[in-house]
């Protein structure tokens, strides 16, 4: 009898999906979400819409990190049960590193670049 | 670990010794998903790493052209949808997958692979033109970590669409038994994590880089 090897599509497994349970609403709002959080920095950068690039750069910066957890809530499903909240930590760990690695990059080259520009032998010469 | 037991030290009083126990940390039955993620994370830090690259070096244009000059925005528009459509594809997939419905799932994946097909079309595509106009990425420290990181994520996606034709192939000789479900939850994360990165792509490489 084979009653027990496939019942419900859960059955087989057992809790660690649990979290993952995905509905149609899920997908729809998120896709929506996206895709007004892609169209408005797509028209700020194509319209020129701010006049300062610093501007431009934050907004679109800022609009790319909500778009970013929109798809790790509707679509990678993530929330602090999944994996008895292990999912969470991992990410969290992993961004920290990400956070660390690209801000203590570019703050170091920009450093290293100035420190390493070019002086003149006049210059040169009154150094210690 | 799961159950403590202690004795009351008291002289042998053989009343009920109290028992207690630790309501423990419930351990899924299969590690692999969460196996999965922490690969995925992983992953995530070597995205992290060659963008590191790119902001280090993603200005220095040898006297080279520039994104401003290089860029199609409206071309990137539509990879960029074409990935963002295939993620939602991805997600009908497992809603069929949910339903047990092998063939509809089948359907949703072969629509998923050939979304992700072609955005791979579009890529190369616009790799070729750039490398033909002289815009290789011998020419400069941008075009070198630009193509790097670029061609890293295009890389990922046509490995995915490898995996996925192979995952439709077993789902077709076995059905959604569990290692294939296991297998369809694990293609879903890699899939989704590529979309996260291309949005991280498309707003710091073309949109920050066609400014100016």
């Amino acid at each position: 009898m084979n009653a027990h090897s496939q019942d419900t599509p859960h059955h087989g497994d057992g809790h660690a999906t649990q979290a993952s349970h995905a509905t149609l609403k899920g997908y729809v709002i998120g896709f929506v979400l996206s895709v007004i959080l892609t169209v408005i920095p797509f028209w700020i950068v194509m319209d020129k819409v701010f006049d300062k690039p610093n501007a431009t750069v934050l907004v679109i910066l800022a609009i790319g990190a909500v778009q970013i957890f929109v798809h790790m809530v509707y679509f990678l499903h993530m929330n602090t049960r999944s994996e008895g909240g292990w999912s969470l930590l991992a990410l969290v760990f992993t961004l920290m590193l990400v956070v660390i690695t690209l801000s203590g990059s570019v703050w170091v080259l920009y450093h290293l670049n100035h420190n390493m520009m070019p002086v003149s032998i006049q210059d040169m010469k009154n150094m210690p | 670990m799961s159950e403590i037991t202690a004795h009351s030290a008291a002289g042998g009083s053989s009343a009920a010794a109290p028992r207690f126990y630790l309501t423990g940390e419930h351990h899924p039955e299969n590690g692999t998903l969460l196996g999965f993620w922490l690969y995925l994370m992983s992953d995530c830090f070597i995205f992290a790493a060659l963008f590191a690259t790119y902001g280090v070096l993603g200005r220095s244009y040898a006297g080279g052209p520039t994104g401003a000059e290089l860029f199609d925005l409206p071309m990137l528009a539509v990879s960029t949808s074409l990935l963002l459509l295939s993620s939602i594809t991805y997600g009908f997939a497992v809603l069929e997958m949910q339903r047990d419905r092998v063939k509809a799932t089948l359907g949703w994946l072969a629509v998923t692979g050939l979304l992700g097909a072609g955005f791979i079309a579009l890529e190369l595509s616009e790799f070729a033109h750039m490398i033909h106009d002289g815009a290789g990425p011998q020419r400069s420290a941008f075009l070198s970590s630009f193509f790097t990181l670029v061609g890293t994520h295009g890389l990922h996606v046509t490995f995915g669409i490898v995996w996925m034709v192979t995952l439709m192939f077993q789902l077709g000789k076995h059905g959604l038994n569990p290692a294939n479900r296991r297998r369809v939850m694990c293609l879903s994360m890699f899939w989704h994590f590529l979309d996260v990165v291309w949005i991280g792509v498309f707003t710091v490489v073309y949109l920050m880089g066609s400014l100016r």
